[in-house]
């Protein structure tokens, strides 16, 4: 895993410094620590920072073909490298070092623009074609690897953190408002915006053609799905017998490296499927490490030990602490560079720090499992919603959602008649794709009332929830409900944050490479085509996944319902009812009118409420960290104090 | 202070984050105006059983007795008397 950056002048061909280039790629350095390498040429700049995984001595970049007309600088791992190579021989291509970087430009020159089709992976790729004077920038299709951009003095720059976009003089800094009521709404940011102005970031499956100093965006693939009522004859022992293969060999694909690869394991079901296939389909040594709390609420160590146990893997736990969360979080906001509306990316960042000290750079996790195969609370919450919206006055079919949330210390659906009520609000959206996720989203929302009278005025008309159809494909009418849901939560969650703030960026922070075998395209795509009723049998979700591990994993984690990742929020940054230093003056009164966003009335009685204990449902949680998190984002990134400053 | 301003004040403070009178009216249904989330309803629950020293069952949890100001002043007085 690397970091990249770059120049291209729109108007001139002045070749970009050294010395800019230099800037750039150090704020990087936590993603290739390993060594810089550099390009430029008239009108072009290139800079790449390497974590050395594939080919250790051969596979500086940039790489180039034969005759050094393309080059290429990349971020990420192409899987498949190996099937790609052998192939791109028998055509006659000569190869230099062998690495799965230099695959890129001999595919580039067999099939053009389209040679991503070809590639199993997750990537960010900058490819300069010389001859052609163009500059072609990839995402992979579910957005593992970031790439950001911006336009600034008669410039393209672009870098996989908008901190080395902001190391150039050219490019000003600040928070973006809209941006900020779409992270306060959807969770994210909604593509392609970032939380800055005027910063982009590439979207998920698409690409970027610089051309004569005009640009063009498209997009190469997304995660669609097959129209409703397509009839399907296959039975669900069909399906689960497919996945299980599809599985294996995207785990194996994904072990590939030359330094050790290890795993997460988070005692659920997902992480569970990839260590077990390791163990049962690979000869690569089991090592896995784990994540707990002191905090039973959020603690998954019980169901950890026994797959630990029934695997017998070589592991590291590690236990995070309320200060863990406190004294992280200014870190963790300045690698995600985003609101993030939860402190579960905190552990994470400290998950990956037991990873690198303990000598690995690689792990693969499960994240995208709940996306692809239907595994998330937000999923049977429609459903059963849906199903109540049929007979609106059955007073039976809300006892179905006395079902929801085993796991939570004060569930929702534990007010009695008023949790009823509260499912049945939105039912006036049952018509509009985007219908699952009101509840989220208006939970989410309730934060806006802390914003400041001047934001409230700029987000007046800018942000509603028929926002997110800007970025819906117009067949998603034509997919079936659940189908639906998906979509969005893959466009919205798992791109936007999970992938972004908990993902790539926490392990990052640490040099390390996360891989993610449920992300495989080809796993997503079979993912869509499975009828929805073997997604979420009845209430029963990822029923199809469960139903493929039958005999590789424990009955009990296989049978367990889904608890998802989680961690202490507001509660973590306060001691004996007194907040962090850091907190105290950042909701303090002066630095809230300094920054602009939001109330700084309002605030204070959040913090007088989260400092009495008495914050305990996910509104008032997100607002805390919400609010802290885009503070921090303010001081770091538009007002240039360092994360240290915070501690 | 009433009852009444007890209950007023917490919800002021709590889910409106405001000193501002004019934000509330008695009665404003909590549901119907956005005023609590869905784990609202729990704090206030806590919040009336130790304010007031009575314990709300199960089947009393209902829109009826806790949704406005002033269903909360006569549930609370009805369990009072």
């Amino acid at each position: 895993m690397c970091g990249i950056s770059g120049i291209v002048n729109l108007k001139h061909q002045e070749t970009p410094s050294r010395g800019e280039l230099e800037c750039m790629i150090q704020a990087l350095r936590h993603r290739g620590p390993d060594g810089f390498g550099f390009f430029s040429a008239p009108g072009i700049g290139l800079a790449h920072a390497r974590l050395s995984i594939i080919d250790l001595e051969g596979g500086d970049q940039p790489i180039h073909n034969e005759n050094k007309t393309v080059q290429v600088v990349f971020n990420g791992e192409i899987f498949n490298f190996l099937e790609l190579r052998h192939m791109l021989q028998k055509l006659g291509h000569r190869f230099y070092t062998h690495s799965d970087t230099e695959v890129i430009v001999h595919l580039y020159e067999e099939y053009g623009d389209a040679f991503v089709k070809h590639m199993v992976g997750q990537f960010a790729i900058a490819l300069w074609d010389s001859k052609a004077q163009r500059l072609l920038l990839i995402r992979d299709r579910a957005g593992i690897r970031p790439l950001f951009y911006t336009i600034a003095a008669g410039r393209l720059y672009f870098a996989s953190e908008v901190k080395s976009l902001f190391t150039q003089p050219a490019v000003t800094r600040r928070l973006n408002p809209t941006a900020l009521g779409e992270v306060f709404t959807f969770w994210s940011t909604l593509e392609p915006n970032s939380l800055f102005e005027d910063v982009y970031s590439l979207p998920p499956g698409h690409q970027m053609v610089v051309d004569q100093g005009e640009i063009h965006c498209s997009r190469y693939w997304d995660w669609t799905f097959p129209l409703d009522g397509i009839p399907d004859h296959r039975s669900a022992n069909d399906w689960a017998e497919e996945l299980r293969e599809l599985m294996v060999d995207s785990v194996r694909l994904r072990l590939r490296s030359d330094v050790p690869v290890g795993a997460y394991l988070s005692g659920g079901l997902d992480s569970s499927v990839i260590t077990s296939l390791i163990r049962n389909y690979t000869n690569t040594p089991l090592r896995t490490f784990s994540i707990g709390f002191e905090d039973g609420e959020f603690d998954e160590s019980v169901f950890q030990r026994e797959l630990i146990q029934y695997l017998q893997t070589d592991h590291t736990h590690v236990t995070c602490k309320a200060q863990d969360i406190s004294r992280l979080f200014p870190q963790v906001v300045w690698h995600a560079e985003s609101t993030i509306l939860r402190t579960a990316p905190a552990p994470m960042m400290l998950l990956s720090q037991h990873v690198r000290e303990s000598n690995y750079k690689v792990v693969l996790t499960g994240e995208g499992a709940d996306e692809m195969f239907g595994g998330y609370d937000i999923f049977k919450e429609a459903k059963i919603r849906r199903f109540c919206q049929r007979f609106p006055n059955s007073r039976l079919r809300p006892l179905i959602l006395k079902n929801l949330y085993p796991y939570l210390k004060h569930s929702p659906t534990a007010a009695g008649d008023f949790g009823k009520r509260f499912f049945q609000q939105g039912m006036e959206y049952i018509d509009k794709p985007y219908f699952a996720h009101i509840p989220r989203w208006s939970t989410t929302r309730r934060s806006w009332k802390f914003f400041s009278r001047e934001m409230k005025d700029l987000l007046q008309g800018s942000v509603s929830y028929d926002s997110i159809e800007r970025i819906l494909p117009p067949e998603i009418e034509q997919w079936d409900a659940l189908n639906r849901d998906q979509y969005i939560e893959n466009h919205t969650l798992l791109s936007g944050y999970l992938l972004n703030s908990q993902g790539d960026r926490m392990a990052m922070a640490n040099s390390v490479e996360g891989r993610f075998p449920f992300l495989d395209h080809r796993i997503m795509e079979f993912a869509a085509r499975i009828p929805v009723r073997y997604k979420i049998k009845v209430l029963n979700e990822k029923y199809i996944l469960k139903k493929s591990m039958a005999g590789l994993i424990p009955e009990s984690i296989r049978r367990r319902s889904k608890q998802p990742y989680r961690a202490p929020d507001s509660q973590s940054f306060f001691s004996c009812g007194k907040p962090a230093g850091y907190v105290q003056e950042l909701f303090g009164e002066e630095a809230l009118r300094e920054a602009g966003y939001f109330n700084p009335a309002a605030v204070s009685k959040l913090l007088h409420k989260s400092a009495s204990g008495k914050v305990i449902g996910f509104s008032d949680n997100m607002a805390f960290v919400g609010i802290l998190s885009t503070m921090l984002l303010d001081k770091m990134f538009i007002q240039g104090y360092p994360a240290s400053a915070f501690e | 202070m009433s009852t009444e301003e007890k209950i007023r004040t917490f919800i002021l403070e709590n889910y409106l984050f405001t000193d501002d009178q004019s934000e509330l009216k008695n009665d404003d249904s909590f549901l119907d105006q956005g005023i609590l989330d869905s784990t609202g309803i729990l704090e206030i629950i806590f919040f009336i059983e130790d304010e007031f020293k009575i314990k709300i069952k199960d089947e009393e949890m209902i829109p009826d007795n806790l949704d406005s100001v002033d269903k909360i002043v006569a549930f609370i007085q009805q369990k009072e008397d």
